[in-house]
């Protein structure tokens, strides 16, 4: 059973149980700091390590062992005093360090002496036609039933895009016994020539000969067709068919199911909404908080760090956790802080584990054309807003998302923006000669997750909040 | 096509030109909120020429963050022209919808079939009556026909009412709008009225020779013959280049919001509505913090509560959203029309009620601006002249 | 769409979708015991009416939106089922006291 936090006040409140998440709350439990982690999922373990504490996958082997790495976060986390909620969503975090934390309907406040934001990273809207259909999903969503249910496509399968992610969750499926009839690969021929002059530093990371092996072992079962360059679901109110051109050729083959992936970005709502600075990252193409080299945001008290500090991976992840917290830990009790690792270690394991990502990030930059849609592809999925909508929307006037907004009603449905604002930003981008930086993005408030009415309507409130409302 | 702002030229050259050169435009409007753009069409709708000068994508808009009220209950008590000028409003909304529509092809939804003030509680239902019985007393007002309602008549109308509500006022003449959908459908009018819209340019000064005003923005300066300041807040800072006088008093106001649910409620209340799309919006707060990017939770639960313990049934419904919007506010609350004594072609309109009164200002603020003159007998009483010396400025907080 | 690997061992759960028995197991997410079943849960939205299934799995899309035991617009991807919950496939908007 879901319970509340135990206290109101904690020195270090960890948000999201990811790799960041738990290698973060356990370093500040083992310098003796009282810690709250607080996760919207079931279990521990994020995306990456999800469900790593109950997976019914009891085949090792099949996930990988670099999925295994998580029980051993897990562990490291619950030999320590952190107190752990799943199932909470955190809703509000304010610049006074408040957090509200919605669980079991019923929303706490906590407030924090520092907060590590751990939220991690979300897929990038793949916004081709067709992409609202039946039938679609994003490949981490199939790689989620895979890991805490054991479920595996066994309908006509195509799985289409590009990235680490991509094939090893191909490999996943076909070790678990799925079925996977096509893989699309999407990948810039270009890139491959782009990437060069980051090839050492990759070939030479742990990375290469994993990923090697994958795709190897992908290709040995399944079909892969390289350089698709447009693709599109088809069918009417359930996916029927994947379309797609490669080598200047069309084919379309019938389809139950289409996985889509084109990398992560990182997951910025709850930073945003609380004031932390970000800035487009150009080689990325997301939005990344500013942050120094221990992972410290542009607000007092507030670090970040995971994906959620700019894509760089899981073994990455584990380390920038265990620095944001080591240097929250020596701000608060730096006595309790010499008995961690070094700095100077954490920054030498950080830079290993980084080793490689500007080759990934330049090779598998997404095309324009799978990014930025055009016509009636929707781009707002909530409120099914077309791309066309939006172009007439800058005809009008709009200069970036928030006027788009009042025009239009992006990015204001349920989801806050997190499936359409990266492709608002940029189209407008384009649309009117910007850059990204220049063009900007939706200004977040919370809640960054609904709450109930009821749950609002509880919050503590004061005679004079009570005037500022009641008026004859 | 846009006319070329006369950015890059010299002073000197500038000067020479101005004698000889027609204005850019017969209207420059200052401000492309609600108010700037219910102006500024209305001018296009009679063959002006008009530019609208305008802020980026982050500006204090309250045209993005209102409650969309066409609302003429209560309205006016202190100020019997303010509860006239609005009933006319109300009255020309059909119109001003009507041809939205037929120009632009958008519907702005709006719907006028009465609206109530509901009341929690015996002390609330009081109040609320003493209230009704004041603005019926007044003099001069004009009779909307505003009358309290117990409980047991809110819910033939109302069938969800909780069981605290105690009653409540109605105004058979107050409404709600799509004030989004609006603000979007006046600025697709431009287009056809041949309204250029500038956004990104913020005035920072304005003056006047050779009989034409010239207005300096980042992007360069643009001439025009007439000038209306509807910058909301800012226009108490742009009300004296121009010798006019703009004393503000802005407030915040939080609004929350849910999921789409479907209809319920056929009635708009004034601090719960639901919206054409489904949507149900709960407002509304008034405080002095002048900072929309923060949010007060605490205040946000008031309103919740009372939405909830108006009509149970919310209380399950997620809230999606919430915001914080700056009002724009006269010092005294009621409009401000007016037109300059040492810049003659220059006017300047701030009010709170930008969705309400938009009809008037497309209508007959238009009119008035076209002709060179505000009509005393129509909008006399809404000169700042009421605020006494110019002298008494403070800045009302902004 | 998709199957159970033969390697789940996990206690089976019985919830009923619009009234019919639907076999789940323990730990499964509302939204993936859905997609398992085999049965058409697409719900519509609430702003055209166009058919949708689970879109990401983790909580961001809010295309899993389902009533669960008599609740509206619950995200199914968040919530693990239980013994006896009551899920409705959802079309168009929510519905009032739900």
């Amino acid at each position: 059973m879901t319970t509340t936090p135990s206290r109101e006040n904690y020195d270090f409140v960890v948000i999201g149980a990811g790799p960041a998440g738990l290698a973060a709350a356990a370093t500040s439990a083992e310098a003796g700091l009282s810690t709250l982690l607080l996760d919207e999922n079931i279990g521990p373990g994020g995306q990456v390590f999800r469900a790593i504490a109950s997976t019914p996958v009891t085949a090792r082997e099949q996930l990988g062992t670099d999925y295994w790495v998580g029980a051993d976060l897990v562990q490291a986390l619950r030999a320590g005093n952190t107190e752990v909620v799943q199932r909470a969503t955190v809703w509000s975090l304010d610049r006074n360090l408040e957090i509200g934390v919605s669980i079991g309907g019923g929303s706490s406040f906590v407030k924090a002496r520092r907060v590590i934001l751990a939220t991690g990273a979300l897929e990038r809207p793949f916004p081709i036609p067709g992409w609202t259909l039946p039938g679609v999903m994003t490949a981490g969503a199939a790689q989620t039933m895979l890991k805490s249910s054991a479920l595996v496509p066994d309908g006509r399968t195509v799985i289409a895009g590009q990235g680490p992610l991509l094939w090893l969750l191909a490999a996943q499926i076909l070790r678990l016994g799925g079925r996977i009839d096509r893989i699309l690969d999407t990948t810039e021929r270009g890139n491959y020539f782009a990437a060069l002059p980051h090839a050492f530093a990759f070939l030479t990371s742990p990375y290469f000969a994993k990923g090697l092996a994958l795709m190897r072992e992908v290709r040995a079962k399944v079909q892969v067709v390289s350089g698709v360059a447009e693709l599109a679901a088809v069918g009417d109110g359930q996916l029927a068919s994947v379309s797609y051109v490669a080598g200047g050729k069309r084919e379309t083959i019938p389809a139950d199911l289409l996985l889509l992936h084109q990398g992560v970005v990182p997951n910025v709502n709850l930073a945003m909404a609380a004031g932390v600075e970000h800035r487009w990252n150009e080689l990325q193409l997301c939005w990344s908080p500013v942050l120094d080299a221990s992972g410290n945001s542009s607000i007092e008290g507030i670090a970040i760090a995971g994906d959620g500090a700019g894509i760089g991976g899981a073994t990455a992840a584990v380390v920038r956790g265990r620095i944001a917290a080591r240097a929250a830990v020596e701000a608060l009790a730096p006595v309790a802080a010499a008995k961690l690792p070094p700095l100077a270690t954490l920054r030498a394991e950080l830079a290993k584990a980084e080793r490689g990502r500007a080759f990934l990030d330049t090779l598998f930059r997404p095309s324009p054309q799978f990014r930025i849609p055009s016509g009636d592809t929707i781009v707002c999925r909530c409120e099914e807003v077309t791309a066309k909508d939006i172009l007439d929307a800058v005809a009008i006037g709009a200069t970036g998302p928030n006027q788009l907004k009042a025009y239009r009603r992006t990015g204001m449905g349920p989801c806050q923006g997190r499936l359409c604002g990266l492709t608002v930003t940029e189209l407008m981008a384009q649309a009117r000669a910007k850059s990204p930086q220049e063009i900007g993005y939706y200004r977040l408030r919370a809640p960054v997750k609904p709450i109930t009415l009821a749950e609002l309507a509880a919050v503590p409130k004061s005679e004079d909040d009570v005037k500022a409302v009641v008026r004859g | 096509m846009s006319k070329a702002f006369s950015s890059e030229v010299d002073a000197g050259s500038r000067e020479e030109n101005a004698s000889k050169r027609k204005s850019d435009y017969d209207v420059a409007v200052v401000g492309g909120g609600l108010l700037g753009s219910a102006i500024a069409w209305g001018l296009g709708r009679l063959g002006k020429t008009v530019a609208v000068l305008d802020e980026g994508d982050i500006t204090k808009r309250a045209s993005r963050a209102n409650f969309a009220l066409v609302w003429v209950q209560s309205k006016g008590l202190g100020m019997p022209a303010y509860t006239v000028w609005t009933v006319r409003a109300s009255g020309a909304w059909g119109r001003l919808a009507a041809e939205l529509k037929q120009q632009t092809g958008l519907d702005v939804s709006l719907q006028q079939n009465g609206g109530f003030h509901l009341t929690l509680g015996e002390d609330e239902f009081g109040q609320r009556t003493e209230l009704v019985k004041r603005m019926h007393n007044q003099v001069g007002a004009a009779d909307y026909k505003m009358e309290m309602m117990p409980a047991s008549e809110v819910k033939k109308a109302l069938p969800l009412i909780g069981p605290e509500v105690s009653g409540g006022s109605y105004c058979p003449l107050d409404g709600h709008v799509n004030s989004l959908r609006t603000f979007r459908a006046f600025h697709t009018g431009f287009k056809a009225f041949g309204i250029d819209y500038f956004p990104e340019r913020p005035v920072s000064a304005i003056t006047k020779s050779g009989g034409e005003f010239r207005l300096a923005t980042p992007k360069g300066e643009l001439r025009a013959a007439k000038v209306v300041l509807a910058a909301g807040n800012a226009n108490q800072t742009l009300a004296p280049m121009v010798g006019l006088y703009a004393p503000m008093g802005p407030t915040r106001g939080q609004i929350v919001v849910t999921e789409r649910t479907v209809p319920f409620l056929p009635h708009p209340l004034t601090t719960i509505r639901q919206t054409d799309e489904g949507t149900v919006m709960i407002g509304d707060s008034k405080e002095d913090e002048l900072d929309d990017r923060a949010l007060k939770h605490s205040i946000s639960a008031v309103m919740a509560d009372r939405a909830q313990r108006t009509f149970p049934h919310l209380a399950r419904l997620n809230v999606v959203r919430s915001w914080a919007g700056i009002r724009v506010m006269p010092r005294d609350g009621f409009p401000i029309y007016d037109q300059s004594e040492t810049h003659p072609g220059a006017f300047v309109a701030c009010c709170h009620s930008g969705v309400t009164l938009a009809s008037n200002h497309a209508f007959e603020i238009a009119r008035m601006v076209a002709q060179g003159a505000l009509e005393p007998e129509l909008v006399g009483a809404f000169s700042a002249s009421r605020f006494g010396g110019a002298g008494a400025a403070n800045n009302g907080g902004y | 769409m998709f199957k159970r690997s033969e390697q789940d061992k996990r206690p089976p759960v019985q919830i009923f979708v619009d009234g019919v028995a639907v076999a789940a197991r323990q730990g499964d997410t509302v939204s993936a015991a859905l997609l398992a079943s085999g049965r058409d849960v697409r719900r519509s939205t609430a702003v055209s009416g166009a058919p949708r299934l689970p879109y990401c799995m983790m909580g961001v899309c809010f295309d899993c939106l389902v009533t669960i035991d008599g609740v509206g617009n619950r995200q199914g991807c968040l919530v693990p089922v239980a013994e006896g919950m009551q899920i409705e496939i959802q079309k168009g908007k929510r519905e009032i006291g739900k």
